[in-house]
């Protein structure tokens, strides 16, 4: 009987979180191949195709994932958990495949960017109503005393997605030359096309999933929201636990996860300058090591609660970040050696006429080794004004930096060390939102501070990293100031409002 | 501990409308600076493109100002549910939620 159970409640995980984990999928090919995206389907010197692409990556996130949560949450709490999150699934999977089968800007010109950005959209649209719908149906299944734990494994799926992501990107670059995949039809949109074949398998899956079974209770006792977005936000006795999830748990999480996945890596691909394989690698690495914490500390939360397991993992983040994004700094360093590290390769020259003067680019790249092992690419773009002969020197730029298996494995921990926080953060937060709601308006009630959450604070933290570093007097570890004041105001708010106490009872 | 859930809530009112002064001002000087770069472009073509990058920069301030317009005003209820004292006692079941 006990095994029937086990057997039951693991496949009711298993069908969710794929499910869930397709959808994170399918949302991050499209960030991460954003530079070629850009170059086939928005153009820069296309001024339309140009703005379209700013909609296409600030409205899918911001504005169209919120009203994803209310569009799919008000369905969810209405018709049903699972038809609910079926049709999200058929949503994303489809919008991403036909992303990946649209001809380029060169083919069909402004059609192409405006296809794309409305495939977009319907994807934001898709993932705000994914992810509460997965959360409370696995919730609604598991026993009091597991919630934290079954809920757990939904959480990992939006890290286990960047995963899959970066890896079949990674895999289908290596696989073949640079210009095969960027060319218009070319390697990059196999992960769009490979997205149609997880998202068959996923929605064959779930369409032998059963309703969840508080819901079925209460649609059979004709108890079910007639209006779930007004009860959610009109009625202050819900409204109040809605804002206290947002701005005591949800805000200072989101930025804490994106800073952890997504900064870090831009940090080092940017800042730091590794190389595209390194930046990416170390990434991946730290994932795979951090993922199964998500699942520890959703089990611990059941032991202890789940406030302050979130609350440390803010604090943690809020302490250490500035140490760590220095470190990357301070070890990725070549400028200060630079004089003296030995070429080790060719000395590339190349002279480009600047566009529309008589004057000439001269770029000599110097490829080189520091003492420390970091091999790297020193490019002096200098430019020689004709009229006088003077050559006008420019700044010199390190780039395409390779690091040493030491200063690698180190940078591999400062990452799982962030990602550690991630899952403090995210792991407990399934269970923690589902408690704090009712069954007839959960749906609704909690998607909507996690899309803001996740979408508006986490999603602008690389725009507002980069605002912070263009004030006068900043440096490249500024941009930090954002993560550390929305945790910080975060933190605050949970740690004097919200209780520890969990909710056993989710079943009314 | 009440009282200090009660008297933050004052800060929790100011945060809100201080965000938006912050971004609208940040939004005001961005793409103030994006247009007077494109403006000081004598060469037709280098000043249509950077019209657009202007354009763009009002664009992407627009959504975000947008969006945390409606964020904002929920910190703000949120303080002063907090001044209230409506936060003193959390539900502990969801009878006490659905009071309607």
């Amino acid at each position: 009987m006990q095994s029937n159970e086990n057997k039951g409640i693991a496949s009711v995980i298993f069908s969710s979180s794929l499910g869930t984990l397709i959808e994170w999928y399918d949302f991050y090919i499209f960030g991460s191949l954003a530079t070629i995206i850009a170059k086939q389907f928005f153009p820069e010197e296309q001024g339309t195709a140009a703005l379209l692409s700013t909609l296409a990556i600030f409205a899918a996130g911001f504005i169209v994932r919120p009203f994803g949560a209310l569009f799919f949450g008000r369905l969810g709490d209405i018709i049903g958990r699972k038809s609910t999150f079926l049709l999200t699934l058929v949503l994303m999977g489809g919008s991403t495949f036909l992303i990946g089968i649209i001809p380029g800007y060169k083919s069909i010109g402004i059609l192409a960017p405006i296809l794309v950005l409305v495939l977009r959209l319907l994807q934001g649209l898709a993932l705000g109503g994914e992810y509460g719908g997965a959360a409370t149906y696995v919730a609604e299944h598991a026993p009091a005393n597991k919630r934290g734990l079954y809920t757990s494994w939904i959480q990992t799926t939006a890290t286990l997605g960047l995963f899959v992501s970066l890896g079949v990107i990674l895999l289908t670059k290596m696989s073949m030359s640079n210009e095969d995949f960027v060319s218009e039809w070319g390697g990059w949109r196999y992960p769009f096309w490979v997205s149609i074949l997880l998202v068959v398998v996923s929605i064959y899956i779930r369409l032998k999933m059963k309703e969840s079974p508080l819901f079925s209770k209460l649609k059979k006792e004709g108890k079910t929201s007639t209006n779930p977005l007004k009860e959610s936000f009109t009625h202050k006795a819900n409204l109040k636990m809605v804002l206290l999830a947002l701005f005591g748990a949800v805000m200072g999480q989101g930025v804490i996860w994106y800073t952890g996945q997504f900064y870090a890596q831009n940090f080092l691909e940017t800042k730091v300058n590794l190389d595209f394989e390194q930046s990416r690698t170390i990434v991946l690495w730290a994932i795979a090591f951090a993922t199964p914490f998500f699942v520890v500390f959703g089990a611990l939360s059941d032991k202890i609660g789940r406030k302050w397991i979130m609350l440390l993992g803010m604090l943690l983040g809020i302490i250490t970040y500035r140490p760590i994004y220095a470190t990357f700094l301070a070890k990725g360093d070549v400028a200060t050696t630079a004089a003296t590290d030995a070429v080790i390769g060719d000395v590339v020259v190349k002279r480009d006429i600047i566009k529309g003067k008589a004057d000439s680019l001269i770029t000599t790249t110097y490829v080189k080794q520091n003492a420390a092992g970091i091999k790297y690419k020193e490019v002096h773009a200098d430019t020689l004004k004709v009229a006088t002969g003077e050559l006008a020197l420019a700044k010199v730029v390190y780039n395409e930096k390779s690091l040493p298996s030491s200063t690698y494995w180190m940078f591999i921990v400062l990452v799982f060390v962030q990602i550690i926080y991630v899952t403090m953060v995210y792991g407990p937060i399934a269970a923690f939102l589902v408690e704090l709601f009712p069954t007839k308006i959960r749906y609704t009630s909690m998607s909507l501070p996690y899309h803001i959450g996740n979408g508006v604070f986490g999603g602008l933290v690389p725009f507002i990293a980069t605002l912070i570093t263009s004030f006068k007097g900043t440096d490249a570890l500024s941009g930090l100031w954002y993560t550390i004041g929305v945790a910080g105001v975060c933190f605050v708010i949970g740690a004097i409002y919200l209780d520890n106490a969990k909710d056993d009872n989710v079943n009314d | 501990m009440n009282s200090l859930k009660k008297s933050l809530g004052i800060i929790w009112i100011l945060l809100g409308p201080a965000a938006i002064f912050f971004l609208a001002q940040q939004a005001y000087t961005k793409v103030g600076e994006a247009y007077a770069k494109a403006d000081a472009l004598t060469d037709a073509a280098a000043k249509a493109a950077a019209n657009d990058i202007a354009l763009n920069s009002l664009l992407q301030w627009g959504i975000i100002i947008l969006i945390f317009v409606p964020i904002a005003f929920g910190l703000v209820i949120f303080g002063k549910y907090a001044m209230q004292g409506d936060y003193n006692k959390l539900p502990h079941s969801s009878a006490e939620i659905t009071d309607y």
